[in-house]
């Protein structure tokens, strides 16, 4: 039973992961970048949510409609100010950027919100602490639902904009050729500075769920890059639901791992995606594509 | 060699090794290394502990620069190796093994592990090796702090070293850091004189490219794997004996990463020289301006950001651009006549 409850809580886990891991797999989709600062602007997001539900009383759920459209203008400005100058700098220009960029956004938000630890949680009331109980053992948190509930709309909602819109059909163009597509009028700068707020905004609601979930603080934002990545991997680069497939693995592994010995969990989580590695499928890890 | 032709008479183009100055330069190194050697005798412990320290930056920039300047391989998980070679130290210490012959055999088996681990993480490129290799040092790091005979999460000391008087443990361990340093300089200078050099400045443009020109990428990318391994293996043992003391969080910390970026991007990415101005600059800064905490790693993010947007090859290539200066005959270049007057094209 108490195996049963690990599985059913790693799945509600793992839809968290995918939720993180969809924007990262969106920008490497796209531009061929990692976006080595993706945690941390997950968790810029979480401290937003949490300054706005706090200083005006709002739920936090109202909070992070208000945060979104800001991250959106983020991700937006991110690209153009700093994004596209380094992309024109050869490969690895944006890795050593995004990861400066990461190193400024954690100790910005260690100046300003000092170390301590946040959450969410206490302030949505029943949809963090309440559950359905199935048997004695069994329980079904409302939180786990909503964010595996959620996950799957947002990628749903990625796989409708990339299949059946312009604009997915622009970001299809330029991640397959950005020359070309820029010879048939698809200028690539703006596709890839929307294809960056629409990421920087799925990582915002990402670390609004996460505070929700659990707890956060400013140094939170690399081990999330790190699941989402290992997310993407073990679920393979190439497509949108194989995103949610990897976040669930792991979070089965992780919440396993746990139910062994609690300092297993992320260690049993990092040796899957090492185990899918070095697995035959791990070689065709670095020719694969994202977007199909 | 090349014989070089007078550039003021011969009208023939010439591809050069080396030129005045870095004949100079690398006797003035050579010359340099013999004082280093004797700086023990001169200065007293705190400045012999202060010089180590600098060495080890000395020695991670240029591993850090090697992978990434040369393969095209941003690493962020070199600090795997750096805790492999001081806990590998301590564990070896604890068999009883002489500490300073321990610390040599730690960064051995770090360059052991990093061809094992190679064949995992060299299957990934670009972002993806960046953050592949960090998950494999959160993985060792956790695997570390399990192991309570190494102290667990809350660190442990190398307790051999304690016998030595300070003076003499200082000392031993600035020869030893010296004389890794002076050994990695050589390989690094070797593998990139001959033609291995130009195979990697190849694959960092292109891999597709240089791979389809007849380039063997794998053992070319093995080869500095491993390398880096090594001496970043020997970092960290050099480290736990310039400190004594170690905890799981800070020496496999990803900090160290953000150290190694800065230096090299500072210094000069992609350059033999660079990375060594970068390391003497981080020390400087980080010997001023350490105490201000998360301002002083907010500045060294920006500074690394600014230098990759504007600057992307470093400090070096201010000097090298205008002087055309190589201090070490590592390239090559190329000597044209200086013609001058009309209907007679130069380059």
């Amino acid at each position: 039973m108490n195996w049963i409850n690990a599985i059913i809580q790693g799945v509600f886990l793992g839809g968290l992961y995918a939720l993180f891991a969809c924007g990262l797999s969106l920008m490497f989709g796209v531009m061929r970048i990692i976006n080595l600062a993706h945690g941390d602007l997950a968790v810029v997001g979480a401290f937003g949510v949490w300054v706005v539900a706090t200083r005006w009383h709002l739920s936090p759920f109202i909070a992070l409609l208000l945060v979104l459209p800001a991250m959106l203008l983020l991700g937006y400005m991110l690209h153009r100010t700093v994004l596209a100058r380094s992309l024109r700098s050869g490969p690895l220009t944006p890795l050593l950027t995004t990861f400066g960029l990461a190193i400024v956004i954690q100790n910005a938000l260690l100046q300003i919100f000092s170390p301590d630890v946040h959450s969410l949680g206490s302030l949505t009331g029943s949809i963090s602490t309440g559950s359905w109980r199935l048997t004695s053992q069994l329980s079904v948190p409302y939180q786990g639902v909503l964010v595996l509930v959620v996950a799957i709309l947002l990628l749903g909602a990625l796989q409708f904009i990339l299949q059946h819109t312009g604009f997915g059909r622009e970001m299809r163009a330029t991640a397959q050729d950005p020359e070309t597509a820029e010879l048939i009028g698809v200028p690539a700068s703006s596709v890839y500075a929307r294809a960056t707020a629409i990421a920087v905004a799925t990582a915002a609601l990402a670390g609004a769920f996460l505070a929700i979930h659990s707890t956060f603080d400013p140094s939170s934002g690399p081990t999330q890059l790190i699941f989402a990545f290992e997310a993407v991997v073990i679920g393979g680069l190439g497509s949108i639901w194989g995103t949610l497939i990897g976040g669930i693995v792991l979070g089965i592994a992780q919440t396993i791992g746990a139910t062994l010995d609690p300092q297993y969990s992320i260690l049993a989580g990092h040796l899957v995606f090492l185990a899918v590695l070095a697995s035959p499928r791990g070689r065709l890890i670095a020719t694969g594509t994202a977007i199909t | 060699m090349t014989n070089s032709p007078n550039p003021a008479t011969s009208t023939k183009w010439a591809v050069l090794r080396s030129s005045p100055a870095s004949r100079i330069c690398s006797g003035a190194m050579t010359l340099i290394g013999a004082a280093l050697l004797a700086a023990p005798q001169f200065f007293g412990a705190n400045v012999v502990q202060q010089l180590t320290s600098l060495f080890i930056f000395v020695i991670l920039a240029m591993m850090w620069n090697a992978l990434a300047g040369y393969a095209g391989l941003v690493s962020v998980g070199q600090q795997a190796f750096i805790g492999l070679g001081a806990y590998g130290t301590i564990l070896l210490s604890q068999w009883g093994v002489q500490p300073y012959l321990a610390m040599i055999l730690a960064a051995v088996a770090a360059a052991a592990l990093a061809a094992i681990l190679s064949l995992l993480v060299l299957r990934l490129r670009g972002g993806q090796f960046a953050v592949g290799t960090w998950v494999v040092a959160e993985a060792i790091a956790l695997l570390v702090a399990l192991d309570q005979g190494l102290g667990g999460g809350t660190g442990t000391s190398l307790r051999g070293l304690n016998v030595y008087p300070r003076e003499v443990r200082t000392a031993f361990t600035y020869w030893l850091t010296l004389g890794f340093t002076l050994l990695l300089v050589l390989l690094l200078f070797f593998l990139l004189r001959n033609r291995t050099g130009v195979a990697l400045q190849a694959i960092r443009d292109d891999e597709e490219v240089a791979a389809s020109l007849g380039v063997r990428v794998w053992p070319v990318k093995f080869a500095l794997f491993v390398l880096a391994g090594f001496g970043c293996g020997a970092a960290g043992a050099l480290t736990l004996a310039n400190t004594l003391f170690i905890q799981p969080q800070s020496i496999f910390g990803v900090q160290w990463s953000a150290y190694l970026i800065f230096m090299v991007l500072v210094g000069g990415l992609g350059t033999f020289e660079g990375p060594i101005i970068g390391a003497i600059l981080f020390f400087v800064v980080q010997y001023e301006f350490a105490d201000l905490g998360a301002w002083y790693l907010i500045g060294l993010g920006l500074i690394a950001i600014t230098f990759a947007l504007f600057l992307p090859r470093g400090l070096w290539s201010l000097i090298n651009d205008r002087l055309h200066i190589r201090l070490l005959p590592v390239g090559y270049h190329l000597l044209y006549p200086r013609v001058r007057g009309p209907g007679r094209g130069g380059a």
